[in-house]
């Protein structure tokens, strides 16, 4: 049993470092055949050609192939005797040198390369406990560009969070390899609103009123592919929310890059 | 939206006939420096001449001396460097996101690869040397063989024109 978590590690992580869910391919087919602007139609076309040689070749579509971030959907019948984690980060270490990844984890303060993309908090893995005695593993390697401009924003309740939310995305979303998606966290703490906006990524894409409309908001805004201008800044919206403290707004942008890496595997 | 075929070393008079929103082809030699090769240069000096050189924000996947992916990183990040490092002689930056244009006026440009394309951006480029090696895969200088490295947009010029500053503007607006 362990081993199998250990290559299912592996699979799910190549899979998603060399190819793009069809979903995510067929946003951005739309997007470039709506395009209206010449250097955003033709750079949503190069990342399209981007995505099929990497898929015909078996290499990494993006240079950073990210830091390990896991979704494990865990049966509550379920018993394993071993350390699913260590299994994991096995399986991380085998895909980093097999695949290869970048090493890409260092040390917060001396910057050392541990060389193997695992070490202290990562790989990092979402749990959830389901009914039944299954076992599902979602890799979601995620890169620093779009990482990097992410933000926690702890409003006044008397503010308007979509505010927040279109100034973030006007200063912000040139730098994270736009047509983005955006992962929005909305209510709870500090940090469960960052939580709620990166299970938001997995979720994708939304599709309610008010993903909607924050989706035509941000596009209307013109920044387009990779900042230059053009029609499609987000290819989707996804909000999840939680309750949150009388006095407190907290609310979470995670920014994700056109590159919405993800790939699933059901082991048991 | 005119489209150009260059060749390293870029000279001051290729490199001003670009304005923003050209297309550019690029051939020849592409150094890859990204935060501890800047850290490195500022302290210690750069271990190469740049005198016309095309300037990579890259930190690429390399086996052996195989370039597997190399698409650009946040240039942002190096926004601190600019002044010293076109100082240097850099006629052109390339990465994404876009810096400052004002160091760019009358010598450099800066040059746009489409973000998250680092398997296409790898079959365009050949390993020829590494330097500063000691900062790891991701960090090092690498010196690269590039045939036709591109499609890039010329998104700085040096004419004092900057698409992400123009986008930007337009977005605070509406």
């Amino acid at each position: 049993m362990r081993s199998e978590v250990v290559e299912a590690t592996m699979r799910v992580l190549q899979k998603a470092e060399t190819s793009l869910p069809e979903w995510v391919i067929q946003l951005i087919v739309n997007a470039a055949e709506r395009e209206t602007k010449n250097v955003a139609r033709s750079q949503l076309h190069f990342m399209l050609e981007n995505v099929r040689i990497a898929m015909n070749e078996g290499l990494p579509l993006c240079q950073d192939t990210g830091l390990a971030i896991f979704h494990v959907e865990m049966g509550r019948d379920l018993i394993l005797d071993f350390d699913l984690e260590e299994a994991i980060a096995d399986g991380v270490r085998i895909a980093t040198a097999k695949i290869p990844l970048r090493p890409n984890a260092v040390d917060p303060l001396t910057r050392k390369n541990s060389q193997d993309n695992t070490g202290q908090g990562l790989p990092d893995i979402i749990l959830d406990q389901v009914s039944g005695k299954g076992l599902k593993i979602t890799a979601f390697p995620k890169g620093a560009g779009s990482e990097n401009m992410s933000l926690v924003g702890m409003l006044n309740p008397a503010d308007n969070p979509f505010d927040f939310i279109l100034d973030a995305v006007k200063d912000r979303a040139a730098n994270a390899c736009p047509p983005l998606f955006l992962g929005i966290g909305l209510g709870g703490t500090f940090d469960k609103a960052a939580r709620l906006a990166k299970r938001a990524l997995f979720n994708m894409p939304g599709s309610s009123p008010l993903e909607m409309d924050l989706l035509q908001r941000v596009n209307s805004l013109g920044i387009g592919t990779m900042g230059l201008g053009g029609d499609t800044t987000v290819l989707g919206v996804k909000i999840e929310m939680a309750c949150c403290h009388t006095a407190s707004l907290p609310v979470a942008i995670n920014f994700q890059c056109w590159a919405h890496r993800s790939a699933t595997e059901v082991i048991l | 939206m005119t489209h150009y075929l260059l060749k390293t070393p870029l000279t001051e008079e290729d490199v001003i006939e670009l304005a923003a929103g050209d297309m550019v082809l690029l051939s020849g030699t592409i150094y890859t420096a990204r935060d501890k090769a800047h850290s490195l240069m500022r302290s210690k000096g750069c271990p190469i001449s740049l005198e016309g050189a095309a300037l990579y924000h890259c930190g690429p996947l390399i086996r052996k001396d195989e370039v597997l992916s190399a698409g650009p990183t946040t240039s942002s990040r190096m926004a601190r460097y600019t002044e010293e490092i076109l100082r240097l002689g850099v006629r052109a930056i390339i990465g994404k996101g876009g810096l400052p244009g004002e160091p760019f006026r009358n010598r450099s440009v800066y040059l746009a690869y489409p973000g998250g394309c680092g398997a296409a951006a790898a079959k365009q480029l050949k390993v020829r040397a590494v330097h500063l090696q000691e900062l790891g895969m991701a960090e090092s200088l690498w010196e690269l063989e590039a045939e036709n490295f591109g499609p890039m947009i010329v998104a700085v010029d040096a004419h004092g024109k900057d698409m992400y500053e123009e986008v930007r503007r337009s977005a605070k607006n509406r």
